[in-house]
């Protein structure tokens, strides 16, 4: 387990989506309306669909390519379809709006 | 209590055994006292979705189909942790290896099947499992934790599903594979290959027409040796070759065996009161590995049991439907084409869609479908009724609309015995589904989903759930109120009709106002109301970015492997050798894969990565194209009487005319305009949004083409005499199109709804037109090019962008 420093909350547009790569892994980083920022692998299960570049809803992604719905908190794929996608913990440090990734 | 209850004892705690019980506890409550043995230490649980739980799509809790409790409310005395070990047949009492002894009156062996290990040498060493149970599930994530190289001796169904279950692990995995291809059983050679190219694009690798021939390493597995002297490493082994039944206390008691234990269609073995059901029952001459087939046995050896008239078992065909990490796979019957049979085949390569539907004389036999399996159950029960498809083969290759089906499906269903299975994944019966609509008083699917679970798996029998709806609820079937999205119940009409009401002004707004369902809406409001939203205040209203599909937010098309592709505007399709250089060099220095003309007459560089498309408009300094968007796409043209010499107008300039007064208009859907400079209509105007062909002395207006999805000529709108009023009605008709029609509405299907002569109506008094030209020209006034904004906007650019290299804290 590493963490990581990655950037700054006012680099993330609000139900906007950033990535970044860490080895071999691919990462999307998510801010909700709520302010919580969430990061999952960036690989729908379905397709391998980039989920950054999907629509953000509530704390829900909708993959671009088929529409698959993956909860952000947990990396579920929402019903009718099945399967997760890896999570990670980010810590959001409100004083100076440092990112920290944990991997 | 008068009634003295038999005593049963069932063998075997899997799902066939229990099913049977659980079917039998409906019919005869009463009848028996039960006694369940098994050798797992758990309840019932769905060996089905053991591949889930590797997946990590599904907790051990969750693949529980009878816990505790429910044995504890029926009574059941439940031994989990002991195997029995002998049964004494004269004296009907059976013993299990911790020393339980217990009386039968009636005997019930659901023992299953054991995994087939190859007889070759190694098999007894550490890190060499099958893929069977809960524990091999639990070995695998603990391998996977501490190990990288994981082979999966078998391509079949279970070979697939463990392989799939250790990628998600995070393993490295080879299919090792007898056959040439994989699947053979359940797949035709067609589908096969297209099953193995997704997961391999998923990662899996395959090693095909290898024979094992010894499992090498010490005490633990380092390696499989394969009989052409090749060597393949690994960490784990997994064999999923097969099954066999298992049927050793059967034998040892001096039941009749052959490869399973021998029943009649009654489930009856060898020995009087002593039955047989599931995996380890072979019925004549089959034993079944799959969940349908055992349901059907269960339900006729619980009426057996419960005296309750059967007409017996008469053996399944099967059908194996399969999602392998979101690949759907479905067979039935006989899907190899034999002498004497036809085969019916769609193949669509774009959309990884392949469908074989297998006919002898006039009778649907066999089916394979992959990549879309919707019509699977349907088909599956044609091929069991045996009935004649004559003249409706096409129809069934190419699905048929639901409405369609609505009444043979009735009639079709009406005819289904009660105890057919219609939803595969859940067991779940025609009358189990009968009984909640009639006696349950469920009135939608949602509700029979609910309460049986039927379709809630993988949705393949939905319109068979569908269809007995309609067939025993009738008029008291609910369809609830379509809205413009599952987030509300309102239409297009009433939520545009309320935003002016309100001069609602956010899509926030909206949602909350008018009680949307899902705070945040979904992909298909969002879009619509954001668009509705610039229609209604193009002066107030800003733009919500995150509201706007991927193409429409990063202004570049998403492809299937997430890069972009990039078409600068051409206006009419006319460019230039400078042009052309410039898009030539950008191609060449940001190393384009693929350069391809599209169908509307301008270049499109595809499999740009993300981060490299703001630098590459910078370079091209043409404006958008805007081939991502519902917005002006492009004015095709043809050469028109600039060369050609039957041209009777300037295609080429009103073609670049109109381009330039349309671009970046924001519409319902994508509006395509097409320029013909003579009657020969070689820019093939008559399948346009908006057609213009050129007639001696003036212009014919054509409107409501599409050359897509449906194709559709043009309405011909009227004819004008001067470049000016081709541009006054185009501009009028394509405002009201924006005004009037559904979001992702194109205008082909908005004309077919509301009908030419409302639009023409609408259009012609010359002060309704003067007024939609100005709201037009408002509208267009206010847009900019996106391509620049992005480039010249360090927080808009940003976002093409990976976020700052991590560094360690």
């Amino acid at each position: 387990m590493t963490k990581l420093l990655i950037g700054n909350l006012n680099e993330v547009d609000i139900k906007g989506s950033r990535k970044l790569r860490v080895g071999d892994t691919e990462i999307a980083l998510f801010r909700l309306s709520s302010g919580e920022v969430l990061a999952v692998e960036n690989r729908c299960p379905h397709k391998g669909g980039l989920l950054s570049e999907g629509m953000v809803c509530g704390s829900k992604v909708h993959c671009p390519l088929h529409d698959w719905r993956i909860e952000l908190h947990t990396g579920e794929v929402q019903a009718p379809d099945t399967g997760h996608v890896t999570t990670y913990e980010v810590e959001v440090d409100h004083a100076t709006g440092s990112l920290y990734l944990t991997i | 209590m008068t009634v003295k209850r038999k005593k049963l004892i069932l063998i075997g705690n899997g799902m066939a055994g229990v099913r049977a019980i659980e079917h039998l506890l409906k019919l005869a409550p009463e009848a028996y006292e039960i006694t369940i043995v098994g050798t797992e230490p758990y309840p019932n649980y769905n060996r089905i979705m053991l591949s889930s739980v590797l997946a990590g799509g599904a907790s051990l809790d969750e693949i529980i189909i009878n816990d505790l409790e429910w044995y504890s409310s029926f009574n059941i005395t439940l031994y989990t942790g002991h195997t029995v070990t002998s049964i004494d047949t004269a004296a009907r009492t059976v013993y299990t290896d911790k020393g339980v002894t217990a009386a039968y009156d009636e005997l019930i062996l659901a023992t299953g099947s054991n995994p087939f290990m190859l007889p070759i040498p190694g098999t007894e060493k550490e890190g060499v499992i099958a893929f069977r149970d809960i524990k091999d599930t639990q070995i695998m994530q603990d391998v996977s934790q501490k190990y990288s190289k994981a082979l999966v001796i078998g391509g079949g169904l279970l070979g697939l599903e463990a392989a799939r279950g250790l990628l998600h692990l995070g393993m490295d995995v080879s299919v090792v594979h007898i056959h040439e291809y994989i699947m053979e059983r359940q797949l035709d050679e067609a589908a096969s290959r297209m099953l193995r190219g997704e997961l391999e694009a998923q990662g899996m690798k395959f090693l095909l027409k290898k024979q094992s021939e010894a499992i090498l390493g010490k005490k633990r597995v380092k390696g499989l040796l394969f009989a052409d002297g090749e060597m393949a490493e690994a960490d784990l082994i997994v064999m999923a070759v097969g099954i066999k039944p298992n049927v050793m206390l059967a034998r040892s008691s001096g039941i009749e065996v052959n490869r399973g234990i021998v029943v009649n269609d009654y489930m009856e073995t060898s020995l009087s009161g002593i039955y047989a059901v599931g995996e380890c029952a072979e019925h004549r001459g089959i034993a079944y590995g799959l969940v349908a087939p055992l349901y059907e046995q269960g339900a006729v050896l619980a009426k057996r049991l419960a005296g309750a008239p059967t007409e017996g078992y008469a053996g399944s065909v099967t059908s194996t439907k399969l999602k392998v990490s979101g690949v759907d796979v479905f067979s039935a019957g006989q899907y190899i084409e034999q002498p004497g049979t036809k085969a019916l085949r769609f193949q669509d390569e774009t959309e990884g869609i392949y469908k074989k539907l297998v006919i002898q004389e006039d009778k649907l036999i066999g089916a394979v479908l992959f990549g879309d399996t919707n019509d699977g159950a349907q088909l599956f029960s044609m091929i069991k009724k045996g009935e004649n498809i004559k003249g409706r083969e096409k129809e069934l290759l190419l699905g048929i609309p639901a409405d369609a089906l609505a009444s043979p499906k009735g009639n079709r269903l009406e005819g289904m015995p009660d105890d057919e299975i219609i939803c595969g994944c859940n067991g779940v019966t025609k009358g189990t589904i009968a009984e909640v609509i009639t006696a349950g008083g469920c009135t939608s699917v949602g509700q029979i989903k609910a309460c049986t679970k039927a379709s809630a798996s993988c949705g393949g029998c939905k319109p068979l759930v569908e269809g007995l709806l309609q067939l025993y609820a009738g008029e008291a079937a609910v369809t609830v109120k379509e809205g413009i999205c599952g987030c509300t119940t309102l239409g297009r009409d009433e939520i545009v009709a309320e935003i002016k009401r309100m001069k609602l002004t956010t899509v926030k707004e909206v949602m909350h106002v008018l009680s949307w369902s899902n705070e945040e809406g979904c992909p298909k409001c969002r879009p619509s109301l954001n668009y509705y939203l610039g229609m209604l205040w193009p002066e107030e209203y800003v733009d919500e970015n995150e509201s706007r599909y991927t193409n429409e937010r990063y202004h570049a098309n998403i492809q299937k492997d997430g890069t972009y592709s990039v078409v600068p505007r051409i206006y009419g399709g006319v460019t230039s050798p400078a042009e052309l250089i410039k898009i030539a060099e950008v191609a060449v220095k940001y190393d384009v894969p693929l350069v391809k003309f599209t169908g509307g007459q301008r270049l499109d560089l595809l499999g740009v990565k993300k981060e490299d498309l703001p630098k590459m408009w910078e370079e091209l300094d043409m404006p958008s194209g805007h081939a991502y968007g519902k917005t002006l796409r492009t004015v095709k043209t043809c050469v028109g009487s600039t060369f050609c010499r039957f041209g009777t107008q300037d295609a080429l300039g009103m073609g670049i005319r109109l381009e330039k007064a349309f671009e970046r208009l924001n519409a319902p859907g994508k509006v395509k305009l097409a320029v013909s400079g003579c009657p020969r209509n070689c820019a093939e105007a008559t399948i346009k949004d908006f057609g213009v062909v050129a007639i001696d002395g003036g212009w014919e207006l054509h409107v409501g083409g599409n050359g897509g999805v449906h194709v559709r000529a043009t309405d011909l709108l009227c004819v004008v005499k001067t470049d000016d009023e081709v541009l006054e009605w185009a501009s009028a008709f394509l405002q009201y199109y924006r005004e009037q029609a559904g979001w992702n509405e194109r205008t082909a299907q908005w004309i077919e709804r509301v009908g030419l002569d409302s639009i023409k109506q609408a259009l012609e008094s010359p002060e309704e037109r003067a007024a939609l030209v100005e709201r037009i020209q408002k509208t267009l006034s206010l847009t900019t090019d996106p391509w620049k904004q992005i480039v010249n906007t360090p927080e808009l650019r940003k976002n093409f962008e990976a976020i700052s290299l991590p560094e360690t804290v």
